[in-house]
């Protein structure tokens, strides 16, 4: 099978008006006939099955939470881009699509981006229109702020909360198409396979995880919503339901996963305190803005960090990236962060954390004033630490945070398998190698908002509007495919608890897998990983029935995607003989040692896939043109 | 740290349920609430018992998803937070700790500390937005809003949806929550078209969904993580009020 990214002719600034106007459209009066499946309604899904209602779609829409507005998306703090140019500092569309590719080290498609930076300017428009209360400034207009990787403050923001106020917009929308009748609303459901039939996307298997009713469901086309899929690693800034699951079980019925071994891992979180540790919280990279990162200059330094003078303390972002400062993207702080650990600078009891400190900032803008502009991050770093961030430098330390890679789609978000769509975090598409801060948000509303209820014409219009069959022997083989898993699941009844597998899985991932990697360990995971796999199919131990609300099924079912998961990223991390964005492999590497590029062999997106159980997965390539941005080495210096 | 929880099991939705004592041993000052539990439960599992259900996602108190009503409060001891923004360093070495779902009419126990809250949904259903469709023209900054309202009308909107203002009254009111919706949307001038038909189908909502009166007590605002305050109830009121005087005079 060939790749073809659909990308349209034509200038730049230009193809994505031109294929507008080029896609098929369905007639009003048929759209009603045409039934649509999102899977999540997280800000991608949420807008998109908002609007697809809006448009006279009949949408049904899935998430496992109690709740739509429970979404991961809700934890989004920072901010959103968006090309405004509200400040007049010189930000344009083709700024935010160049400072976009190049956070991204160069590994996203040009046209996919110039689009994102195109729309990004409706979305601010659009949430707005909604209600969405972002900060503002005194003259009542919008206020911004800067984040990392860019030099221009182009991030509209909501407190700390900016994730919250646009999904409880994009959830009120939804809200209004229930209320019309126009989508129905499926909670605490969980999709569990995907039903392909004639290479069709036409519908999914669910489990109901009150009742545990293995249910099916027919549609002329399935969104998959469904975000990330940083959990592989255990430990990660993601919710704790946070899964791969509809994207793997997609992937294994023929979408090729696009760049897998791509994952960010974010410079400010909360360093780990102990082996009970469940999640990693993040404090926003906004605070880069105004905090300081810093170490002690000699290793082993033990003092308070108020008893560490100025001139013995080391600004080691500033230092090596005066133009950027503490402001480089994501990866570098990241890495960097890493190295001084490594060094033996590490601060606090673990070593394994630096400062972030705000006391310049409070000197000069005020206690208040900071406290208006973070109170909230602040304040949560002290429930969790204990400690306060207005007397002592906060302590931080990377996580695992967010996943470039996911499930491969053209131009028009469609995956591999016709019919079947990934919106948000859950697709490869716009990020390349490392997502800029504030970028997600905007891809998801872009994807949800103003790409799919244009693009999903294109082909329903070429397919006829009469109801699926849902007798067609494939629903029934689905459906019973689910429930001999679950069956499998249940009755293995092991030894070994579900979190154990996790936590296993996540130290591997993490070693081996995270922010630097290398052949040697990357092939000793995959070993490691083989035989966890096999270990957890002979002794997992799941309890109860599947009759019931079961967290540990629920549990076990994502865990086992993620091992099939965590093996395809080793693979394709081996692949990669470069180092490009959140994907550091330390054989290639500058003699500064920033990430060294091989645009000559690698200057493509890994596409796999998946040819059956314990076969290998096949690779295909997509190579990236670069006909606007020219290809450097990133620098931030 | 070693206490005791006494936890209330519940098969599910019609099967009758009970306080459980389980011993929590080894716990760390510096574990969430939650973690805690999953020590207690990866225990549970360990010698074949079920462990106890609850719900939870982002564990950083804004998802709205946890609801455990501990020692007699929403959310436990600690003012303006969520029971997974709790940690084991606000208890003490011996302590008794009860641990029981929200009890609503409203909010049936769907299993163990697990509750349906989907009532909150429907009454946002009906009429908890704009209603703009997706595709507007008009550029951000042609709406300006005075930072006060901008403020105030974020802090209403600061509500996560978890229901402990529900929990936390007497009456088992939905006023709290549902004034933090119609008083967001009041105060912004993207609100006022549909300001009359919003607050009267929100309430209507809410009385069908089985929610109580309001009384005024004040234990919503008390308890709520996000501490929305009782003056958007009081807000709520004028709107409705306002609201029906207008209806009647059409
Ligand atoms: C702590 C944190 C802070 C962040 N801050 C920012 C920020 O400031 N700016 C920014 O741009 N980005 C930020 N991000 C990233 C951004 O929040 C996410 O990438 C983005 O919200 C993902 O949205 P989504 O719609 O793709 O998926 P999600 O919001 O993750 O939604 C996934 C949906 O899919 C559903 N689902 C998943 N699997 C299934 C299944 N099998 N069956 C049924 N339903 C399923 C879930 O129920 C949910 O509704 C942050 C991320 C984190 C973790
Ligand atoms: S008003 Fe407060 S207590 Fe009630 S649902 Fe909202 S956040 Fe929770
Ligand atoms: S788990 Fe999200 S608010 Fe507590």
């Amino acid at each position: 099978m060939k790749l073809d990214s659909k990308i349209p002719d034509g200038p730049l600034a230009e193809k994505w008006s031109r294929h507008k106007f080029n896609l098929k459209l369905v007639n009003p009066a048929n759209k009603r006939k045409y039934d649509v499946i999102v899977v999540g309604t997280g800000l991608a899904g949420a807008a998109a099955a908002a609007s697809l209602g809006e448009l006279g779609y009949n949408v049904k829409a899935f998430c496992f939470q109690d709740s739509p507005r429970r979404a991961h998306s809700i934890a989004a703090q920072g901010g959103i881009n968006a090309a405004k140019n509200y400040r007049n500092d010189g930000d344009s569309v083709y700024r935010l699509f160049y400072d976009t590719v190049k956070g991204g080290d160069y590994r996203a498609r040009e046209a996919n981006v110039y689009r994102l930076a195109e729309v990004s300017v409706n979305i601010i428009d659009q949430c707005v229109a909604q209600g969405v209360p972002f900060a503002r400034e005194y003259g009542g207009l919008l206020d911004n702020r800067s984040f990392g990787g860019a030099q221009v403050s182009r991030t509209f923001y909501a407190r700390g909360q900016t994730g919250q106020q646009l999904l409880l917009g994009a959830y009120s929308a939804l809200s209004r198409m229930v209320d019309e009748g126009k989508v129905k609303m499926y909670a605490r459901t969980e999709m569990l396979d995907l039903v392909v039939i004639d290479g069709h996307a036409r519908g999914i298997v669910t489990r109901d995880l009150v009742t545990g009713a293995i249910e099916t469901h027919s549609a002329h086309a399935v969104l998959l919503c469904t975000g990330g899929y940083g959990n592989v690693f255990y430990l990660s800034t993601n919710a704790q339901g946070s899964n791969v699951t509809a994207a793997w079980r997609a992937h294994k019925k023929g979408a090729f996963f696009g760049n897998p071994c791509f994952t960010q891992i974010h410079p400010t979180c909360i360093p780990v305190t102990g082996d009970h540790q469940s999640k990693l919280t993040l404090m926003s990279e906004s605070l880069r803005n105004d905090g300081r990162v810093w170490v002690p200059k000699a290793a082993g330094d033990k003092r308070h960090p108020s008893e560490i003078p100025e001139n013995e303390r080391d600004y080691f972002l500033e230092r090596k990236y005066p133009s950027f400062g503490n402001l480089v993207p994501r990866d570098v702080a990241s890495r960097n962060a890493k190295e001084m650990c490594d060094e033996g600078r590490g601060v606090g009891q673990s070593g394994l954390a630096v400062y972030l400190d705000f006391a310049d900032s409070i000197k000069r803008l005020g206690e208040n004033a900071v406290r208006a502009k973070y109170g909230n991050l602040f304040d949560m770093y002290h429930q969790i630490t204990g400690e306060n961030p207005y007397k002592e430098p906060m302590r931080i330390y990377p996580a695992v945070h967010y996943t470039m890679g996911g499930l491969w789609v053209d131009y028009n978000l469609m995956t591999t398998i016709p019919g079947l769509y990934a919106l948000g975090e859950a697709n490869f598409s716009d990020h390349g190698a490392n997502r800029l801060g504030a970028s997600a948000l905007m891809q998801g509303l872009a994807d949800g908002y103003f790409v799919i209820p244009y693009t999903i014409g294109d082909y329903l219009a070429t397919i006829c509007p009469k109801p699926v069959d849902t007798t067609h022997p494939e629903f029934a083989a689905a459906k019973k495919r689910v429930e001999d898993r679950i069956q499998t699941l249940l009755s293995i009844k092991g030894t070994k608890t579900v979190t154990e597998y996790h936590r296993e899985l996540g130290k591997i991932m993490w070693e081996y897998c995270g922010m630097a990697r290398n052949e040697e360990g990357l092939k000793k995971a995959l070993e490691m990983i083989r035989s966890l796999k096999a270990d957890f199919w002979k002794n997992v131990n799941v309890l109860g029935t599947n009759e019931e609300l079961n967290q540990q099924l629920e549990r076990a079912g994502r865990v086992a995607d993620f091992i099939e998961l965590g093996e395809l990223m080793v693979i394709d991390a081996l692949n990669r003989d470069e180092s490009c964005g959140g994907h550091f492999r330390e054989e290639f590497q500058t003699e500064e040692g920033e990430a060294k590029r091989n645009d000559t062999d690698f200057c493509y997106v890994a596409a796999w896939e998946y040819t059956g159980e314990n076969q290998p997965e096949v690779l295909h390539k997509e190579e990236l043109k670069f006909e606007n941005v020219k290809l450097t080495q990133r620098s931030y210096k | 740290m070693n206490l005791t929880l006494k936890v209330w099991r519940q098969k599910d939705a019609s099967s009758a349920g009970k306080m459980v004592t389980y011993p929590a041993q080894n716990i760390s000052p510096d574990m969430s609430f939650l973690e805690m539990i999953d020590v207690v439960n990866e225990g549970l599992v360990k010698k074949g018992e079920e462990p106890i259900a609850f719900d939870h996602d982002c564990r950083e108190g804004i998802c709205g998803m946890c609801s455990m009503f501990i020692n007699g409060r929403p959310h436990g001891p600690k003012q303006g937070i969520t029971t997974c923004q709790l940690h084991m360093r606000s208890f003490k070495d011996g302590d008794t700790i009860s641990i029981e779902p929200w009890r609503a009419k409203a909010f049936p126990v769907v299993k163990d500390l697990v509750v349906d809250r989907s009532a909150f949904d429907r009454i946002i259903q009906a009429g908890g937005y704009v209603s703009v469709n997706t595709g507007v023209t008009i550029d951000a900054n042609a709406i300006p809003i005075a930072k006060d309202i901008a403020d105030e009308a974020f802090d209403a909107a600061t509500c996560i949806g978890c229901g402990a203002c529900v929990a936390a009254c007497k009456n088992a009111s939905a006023m709290l929550f549902l004034s933090a919706k119609v008083s967001q949307l009041a105060l912004l001038p993207q609100g006022q078209v549909e300001r009359d038909k919003r607050v009267e189908r929100m309430i209507d909502q809410m009385e069908d969904e089985g929610f109580g009166s309001c009384t005024n007590t004040g234990a919503c605002s008390a308890e709520c993580p996000k501490e929305i305050g009782q003056h958007h109830i009081a807000r709520l009121n004028r709107e409705f009020i306002t609201a029906k005087i207008s209806s009647s005079n059409k």
